[in-house]
């Protein structure tokens, strides 16, 4: 029973292609090749992301992160979450996942947002496949607009979202349920 | 590819070290990560699935048909909210974006488009929250959305 209450949304998507099934094939067709085809993905790259953000928790201590983009580390912070948010090639989902646990090791929110604008809009593969396709002046001018969006927005975030805004670590729930 | 050949190196690089240094340790983070895992496994899945319906009634032919065909204000604003729900794979979205150019979409239209796409995620909205909160979920896209519309039309002036 807690399974279907967990699963729910999956469940009621699978509902949702039967009833294309019947209904329009045709679209049932393509969107389970879209599906499929985006499941392969993450089938190869969810497991090993989750092992290694167990491995930052199990090693890296907290005020290794908080001294490298927590607070006060100002410049140094950004372009180090800026770096961190465009070195790995990753779809954006598994982006979320990572800045939550650098967020629970002690992260500026400011920066996390930076990681996360990095990772989604500001990557060196992206770039080049967007000069390529839209320009070099398209790409270099919503490169800086971007990148100066993002910053403007962190620190916006950071002044309005306060720590029990944030979600806490699941062992501490758990502590608190039992 | 390449992303997850570089994956699984760094991973086995990390791996190893931790093993060599802790197998308890080493175990933690196992367990840690398939907690992480299924706490987010429901969220995946949805996305898959939401994608999956999104692209196809929207294969890209019919977003290019949609954008390209009517310049103006309707088009732009039809980007923006097509850019925010959909979930492209970048290589994917910049031959589209160039398509779009060329069959005679604005380069407002084009740039609010790519911006949105990347710096707003509705269908990923259930994994930000489940990792960073409801609040900055919510502030983050409408802040990032508001950005894109101002981004695409200073680009639009510019180079338009």
């Amino acid at each position: 029973m807690n399974a279907i209450i967990k699963f729910k949304a999956p469940i009621v998507l699978a509902f949702i292609y039967l009833a294309l099934v019947a209904w329009t094939p045709d679209i049932a067709w393509r969107s389970s090749e879209v599906a499929l085809d985006y499941m392969r993905e993450m089938v190869l790259i969810i497991p090993p992301v989750f092992i290694l953000m167990g491995l930052l928790q199990v090693w890296v201590p907290k005020e290794k992160i908080t001294g490298l983009i927590g607070k006060g580390t100002g410049f140094k912070g950004v372009l180090i979450s800026f770096i961190l948010g465009t070195i790995p090639t990753g779809p954006v989902y598994i982006a979320f996942p990572m800045a939550g646990s650098l967020m629970q090791k002690g992260a500026r929110l400011s920066n996390i947002v930076i990681f996360l604008g990095a990772w989604a809009a500001i990557k060196m593969p992206q770039l080049i496949a967007e000069t390529q396709f839209l320009g070099p002046a398209f790409t270099a001018l919503r490169f800086v607009l971007t990148l100066s969006a993002v910053i403007m927005i962190g620190q916006i975030i950071e002044r309005l979202v306060g720590f029990k805004d944030l979600p806490q670590p699941k062992e501490k729930e758990e502590e608190k349920q039992n | 590819m390449t992303t997850i050949i570089t994956i699984y190196t760094f991973l086995a690089i990390c791996l190893g070290l931790s093993i060599w240094k802790s197998r308890a340790k080493t175990a933690q983070a196992f367990k840690i990560g398939a907690k992480a895992l299924s706490n987010m496994a429901p969220s995946l899945l949805a996305i898959v699935g939401v994608v999956g319906l999104i692209l196809g009634t929207l294969p890209p032919e019919t977003i290019s048909r949609l954008l390209g065909a009517e310049a103006g204000l309707t088009a732009a604003g039809a980007a923006a909210i097509l850019g925010a729900i959909t979930l492209i794979p970048a290589l994917v979205s910049f031959p589209l974006a160039g398509s779009l150019l060329n069959s005679g979409a604005t380069v407002t239209t084009v740039a609010v488009f790519i911006t949105t796409l990347v710096m707003v995620g509705i269908v990923t909205a259930p994994l930000e929250i489940n990792a960073l909160g409801k609040k900055f979920t919510l502030l983050r896209n409408s802040l990032s959305f508001i950005a894109a519309i101002v981004i695409a039309i200073i680009l639009g002036v510019i180079l338009g």
